[in-house]
């Protein structure tokens, strides 16, 4: 008998941990009001400003949608940021320029992080190496082909493409739509499908899923396959928004512990089956309201990075400092 | 080995079964190097070697602390930058400030691995996040200590230490002073990791951390000190790099994953419990050597990173692969 | 009379250095309870790990109705209608009742998703059966279920996937009386529905209340075979099967039992409350009850891990108020985890260092006792050999020794620190029956050595056996005491049985 299973489980009556996204949304969203009125910046709270701070995290929001579903299996993928950089690249290099090339460069950025979550999920599941090890080796060699291809802003998006990034459907931003497009059908897929549910499970206690007849490994590839899309979408919507492709904008953007953190703050556990999308939209809010609460307090922008670590550490401590387990 | 002959002898047979193979990969890379550039014998051929070897073995070695007690140190390649540019900062080409700056870049080496482990420890942030979290802040720490762009230059007192040789010695002609450095590093962290009560420590930790606490053992206390000896590793590194080098902002970027590869190449197992010091030093030989051939065979810079993911992710698949068969 | 629906003939099944299983015999018919007994380590579940696919089989066969059948993997077992209950949940206590039920074969609609709707009625319906252990909600979370429901939602589930035999190990572990009631009524059900059952336990009070026909383990051979109901008298000799007076270590006379080692009074905490506990030197007294009981909390809060927030402890003499394992280390008190894998062991380490884990644990960290003439060295390998430990040396890796070398390492390292207090938690769990005996009187030998040792076990043939005295606990309290000669039922009913204790 070990320590654990001589306590019976009291999990009754409220939970604090399934409302902390929300309430942490309604702190950080006080806070940005606070300081937008006590540095008399009103104009911060407008309708408009308020999407524009969405705006600006479309594609830390997408990137986030993939990786709450590999932490859901219990996985995790480093190798965002490098994919991010380098279908933007290939997007905008396929392209360049031309609107007739939009639909087989945009074919091509998925097909490369369709490829590139295979690639993670055969690793990782066929030869059983530490995911955060595979992800970060292959982080590596994307980085690596990159760079030995371009070493600055390569190829030019065409006009047509840059709506993707500039469009506008009424009030709301093209892309704002998109990511809750998207944050819709992932959360349909989490809550309705079969391969939903086994995601859950196989996060949940691989054991018992396996044993229930669920094919762990196929749901951990699938996985991986579903968080690199995701980032080769998050790729092509900075492709157009810059109006091209550099290899270094998905590490500037520290796309891959960045998305870790909005999925952790999110209430999805790193060791797996519990969370959700809306969690992760949450966070992703959360680290929006962050960031324009520097941008008003006029934060210098290095400085701002050093509360960014600071904020991802503070934000997996808030979730972990009760847990009982030990981590290294 | 106290009693009779026979455990004594099977012991040995096993051992040299059990040869750990990156000392075969070594001599078969040297071996390649020499093929190639026989000049390499000759000791400005390999002493320059290792002198380019130097921070890297010293980062591994300090590495295998924190893989052995069962976590990931990433913060070491910006500990790297920040103790250079602060270096260049705090001394302002003022030879007579080395001997306080020195003292006090190991200091703050030892200080960013006494909070990467207390945030381990006591907000239980797994390192992976930790880590990578101090590293956003300290890449943001130093841009900021700069300005963005490093100023000044690192006085020849400073930089004897990566610099200089000791010439007029017996048999090798000279010696760098790195070389020196990396032998009484190495030395004492192998030392200290299987020689002490420490070192069974940090193997019992990352092993079996529960079982580690209920034997009594002050777990905390040792996962900090393997932080600290990780921490203290990336500023002997750093002092190293800031003789080799000039000043900048991306002197240390990258680091933290080669010295994880070279530990790794070395045989040490993550998630903790086993990994050597030596072995590790040995990688890390292993890795550079890898990178001279690369750059003997004129390939550019990037390649290195692919080939350093592929060796990465393939070293951990043939540990597990190892693991599973000898059957644990 | 028709084919059992499962039989295994003459079943034979080594471990390294362990002849689990020899020529083992055995089968359950549909409709019947098939009582499967034995001591720890007697081979009940590697029998079931066998039938289940776990493990393969050295050599024997199985068959089901009448067929052999080889299962390569536990899932074409339970294809096959075979479905195991093991101790630990196969559950996932983040999802609901529902959902748990159907997990890996949910219901779809003609989208090809989840019909939640239809789910939750044919969870409603499977539940239904089993109306007589209460109503349960199949939008509830698991987590939030008590352990008796979870177990009947464990059940349930067997039966959804039209389970034909339904494998129980030590189903009431964890239960109390009425929770127990629950659970036979739906065993019962499972029986009236045509389900073979291979219940494990070695509680008579169930096998009479459920069996109809008993298996009983010996060493990995079948004892005793009964087609009808025996005596509980002729079940413990089959089990037992020696002579207990060997087996287990005398009793402490009353001259050997000294001075109280520990003092405990009034102490509670979150888990814990009004724990009054004395023990003496040279004394070992057992921690008796059910799962959740608090008995393990009991430990761990004497031990410093999840120390008392009221109350005083006095160790030897002492006012003592340990906040940490390592404080209670100091203090005198040791422990032997009842999981030694995940509790007790460093496994990739040697055996020498799992010995001096804790006296190295008390030495300064830069030291160095590595070389072999080490004087601390010496004595840790004296007293491994003094423990008949086997291995091919002290330098080899823990990982590879039998569970009863294992655990007598562990005991070496307590024993190298000299503790006023030594508690034992499950010390014979996973261990063959030879170094049991070997524990036993390490034990005794301990005692009277003057220390003091609190043993908690689930095992009651093993607290009748060992003890000096025996504690019960319920609900985080100590509800009853008995002398070394107390009977099994008594210690049951005090365990379980449902005393309203005042808030």
């Amino acid at each position: 008998m070990s320590i654990a299973s001589d306590t019976r489980p009291t999990r009754k009556g409220f939970r604090f941990d399934r409302w902390a996204p929300l309430l942490l949304l309604g702190g950080a969203f006080s806070i940005y009001v606070a300081v937008a009125i006590a540095t008399g910046q009103t104009q911060y709270l407008t309708f408009d400003n308020l999407i524009a701070i969405l705006g600006r995290s479309i594609a830390l929001g997408i990137t986030a949608i993939g990786q709450t579903f590999v932490i859901l299996v219990a996985s995790i993928d480093l190798s965002v940021a490098s994919l991010i950089s380098a279908t933007a690249v290939l997007a905008s290099v396929v392209m360049d320029g031309s609107p007739a090339m939009i639909l087989p460069a945009v074919l091509a950025a998925i097909a490369l992080g369709g490829i590139v979550g295979l690639a993670n999920g055969l690793v990782i599941i066929g030869l059983k190496v530490n995911p955060l090890i595979a992800t970060l080796g292959m982080s590596l060699i994307i980085q690596g082909c990159l760079s030995a291809f371009v070493s600055n802003f390569a190829g030019e998006v065409p006009s047509a493409f840059q709506v993707f990034a500039y469009g506008e459907v009424g009030p709301f931003p093209f892309a704002l739509l998109f990511l809750a497009a998207l944050a819709v059908l992932a959360w349909g897929v989490l809550r309705f499908t079969k391969f939903g549910s086994d995601m859950y499970a196989v996060g949940g206690n691989e054991e018992a899923a396996r044993f229930a007849g669920i094919k762990t490994g196929r749901i951990v590839i699938l996985s991986h396959i579903i968080c690199s899309v995701c980032a080769s979408i998050a790729g092509l919507y900075l492709a157009s928004r810059l109006r091209s492709g550099a290899p270094w904008i998905g590490s500037d953007g520290v796309y891959d512990l960045e998305s870790i953190a909005v999925v952790v703050i999110g209430g999805t556990i790193l060791a797996g089956g519990r969370g959700g999308i809306w969690g992760t939209m949450a966070g992703m809010l959360i680290f929006s309201l962050i960031d324009s609460v520097f941008n008003i307090a006029g934060v210098d922008s290095y400085a701002k990075q050093v509360l960014r670590g600071v904020i991802i550490v503070a934000a997996v401590a808030f979730y972990a400092i009760n847990s009982k387990r030990i981590v290294a | 080995m106290t009693d009779t002959g026979s455990p004594r002898s099977s012991a040995l047979r096993r051992r040299l079964s059990q040869i750990n193979p990156v000392w075969v990969l070594l001599v078969l890379l040297i071996a390649a190097i020499i093929f190639m550039n026989p000049r390499f014998v000759e000791p400005t051929g390999y002493m320059n070697f290792l002198k380019r070897a130097a921070p890297l073995a010293i980062l591994a070695a300090g590495q295998v602390y924190v893989i052995v007690s069962g976590g990931f140190d990433l913060s070491v390649g910006s500990l790297i930058t920040l103790v250079v540019v602060g270096s260049s900062m705090l001394t302002n080409n003022d030879p007579a400030a080395t001997y306080w700056v020195i003292p006090l870049m190991l200091t703050m080496g030892l200080g960013v691995g006494a909070i990467n482990g207390l945030i381990v420890c006591f907000l239980r942030v797994p390192s992976l996040i930790a880590t990578l979290g101090m590293m956003i802040t300290l890449n943001g720490l130093a841009f900021l200590w700069s300005g963005g762009a490093p100023r000044g230059y690192l006085p020849d007192t400073f930089r004897f230490f990566g610099r200089e040789l000791i010439r007029d010695v017996p048999l090798v002609r000279f010696i760098p002073v790195s070389v020196l450095v990396l032998i009484v590093v190495v030395g004492v962290f192998a030392w200290a990791m299987h020689r002490t009560n420490l070192g069974r420590h940090i193997h019992a930790i990352g092993d079996n951390p529960v079982a580690a606490r209920l034997a009594g053992v002050p777990v905390n206390r040792v996962r900090i000190t393997a932080f600290m000896i990780s921490g203290l590793s990336g500023a002997i590194a750093g002092i190293l790099l800031g003789g080799f080098a000039g000043v900048s902002t991306d002197v240390g970027a990258g680091y933290e994953l080669q010295a994880i590869t070279a530990a790794v190449l070395g045989g040490a197992q993550l998630l903790g419990g086993k990994g050597s010091v030596p072995a590790a030093f040995g990688g890390a030989l292993a890795l550079t050597a890898i990178f001279t051939l690369l750059n003997f065979l004129g390939l550019p810079q990037p390649v290195r990173q692919v080939v350093q993911g592929l060796i990465l992710i393939a070293a951990v698949a043939l540990a597990m692969h190892r693991r599973k068969q000898t059957g644990t | 009379m028709t084919a059992p629906m499962i039989a295994m003939n003459g079943i034979t099944k080594s471990f390294p250095g362990v002849r689990a299983l020899s020529d083992v015999s055995f089968d359950v018919r549909a409709g019947e309870v098939q009582a499967l007994v034995g001591e720890n380590g007697a081979g009940k579940s590697t029998l079931i790990k066998i039938l289940s696919g776990v493990y393969h089989a050295d050599a024997g066969e199985v068959h089901m109705n009448g067929e052999a059948v080889h299962f390569a993997h536990p899932v074409e077992s339970l294809r096959a209608g075979i479905a195991v209950i093991y101790q630990e949940f196969s559950l996932l206590p983040e999802r609901s009742v529902a959902q748990n039920l159907f997990l890996g074969r949910e219901p779809r609609t003609r989208l090809g998703l989840i019909d939640t709707s239809r789910m939750r009625a044919e969870a409603r319906e499977v539940l239904s059966l089993f109306a007589a252990a209460g109503h349960i909600d199949p939008d509830s979370l698991v987590g939030s279920l008590n352990v008796a429901t979870q177990q009947v939602v464990e059940i349930a589930k067997a039966v959804s996937t039209g389970a034909r035999v339904v494998v129980m190990d030590e189903p009431t572990a964890a239960l109390n009386e009425t929770e127990c009631e629950e659970l036979f009524a739906t065993v019962d059900t499972l029986r009236n529905r045509g389900v073979a059952i291979i219940y494990i336990t070695h509680r008579m009070r169930e096998i009479a209340r459920l069996a109809d026909r008993v298996t009983v383990l010996k060493d990995g051979e079948v004892a005793a075979s009964f087609d009808t109901l025996p005596s509980p008298d002729a079940i413990v000799r089959a089990m037992v099967g020696r002579d207990i007076e060997d087996f287990f270590a005398p009793k402490a006379k009353p001259d050997e039992i000294g001075d109280p080692v520990l003092t405990v009074r009034g102490a509670g905490n979150d888990v814990l409350r009004d724990i009054d506990l004395d023990i003496r030197a040279g004394e070992i007294v057992a921690l008796a009850g059910i799962q959740g009981a608090g008995r393990v909390a009991l430990a761990m809060a004497l031990f410093g891990e999840a120390p008392f927030a009221t109350g005083d402890v006095t160790l030897a003499g002492e006012a003592v108020s340990f906040r940490s394992a390592r404080a209670a280390i100091a203090g005198g008190i040791g422990l032997l985890p009842g999981d030694r894998k995940s509790e007790g062991l460093v496994l990739m380490q040697s055996v020498r260092d799992n010995g001096m884990l804790t006296s190295r644990a008390f030495a300064p960290l830069w030291t160095s006792d590595q070389r072999n003439d080490n004087a601390d060295t010496t004595r840790m390998d004296a007293l491994l050999d003094q423990m008949e430990i086997r291995a091919a040396s002290y330098e080899q890796d823990i990982r590879a020794l039998s569970g009863g070398n294992q655990q007598k390492a562990i005991v070496a390292r307590w024993l190298s620190m000299r503790p006023k207090l030594l508690i034992f938690i499950e010390p014979t769990r996973g261990i063959d029956v030879n170094s049991k005996a070997g524990i036993y009187h390490l034990m005794r030998d301990l005692a009277r050595e003057g220390a003091g040792i609190l043993m908690i076990s689930s095992d009651l043939p093993e607290v009748i056996g060992v003890a000096d005295r025996v504690l019960v606990m319920q609900s985080g309290r100590i509800v009853a005491e008995f002398p070394h000669d107390a009977s099994e039922q008594d210690i049951m009913h005090a365990a379980t049985a449902e005393t309203e204790v005042a808030a």
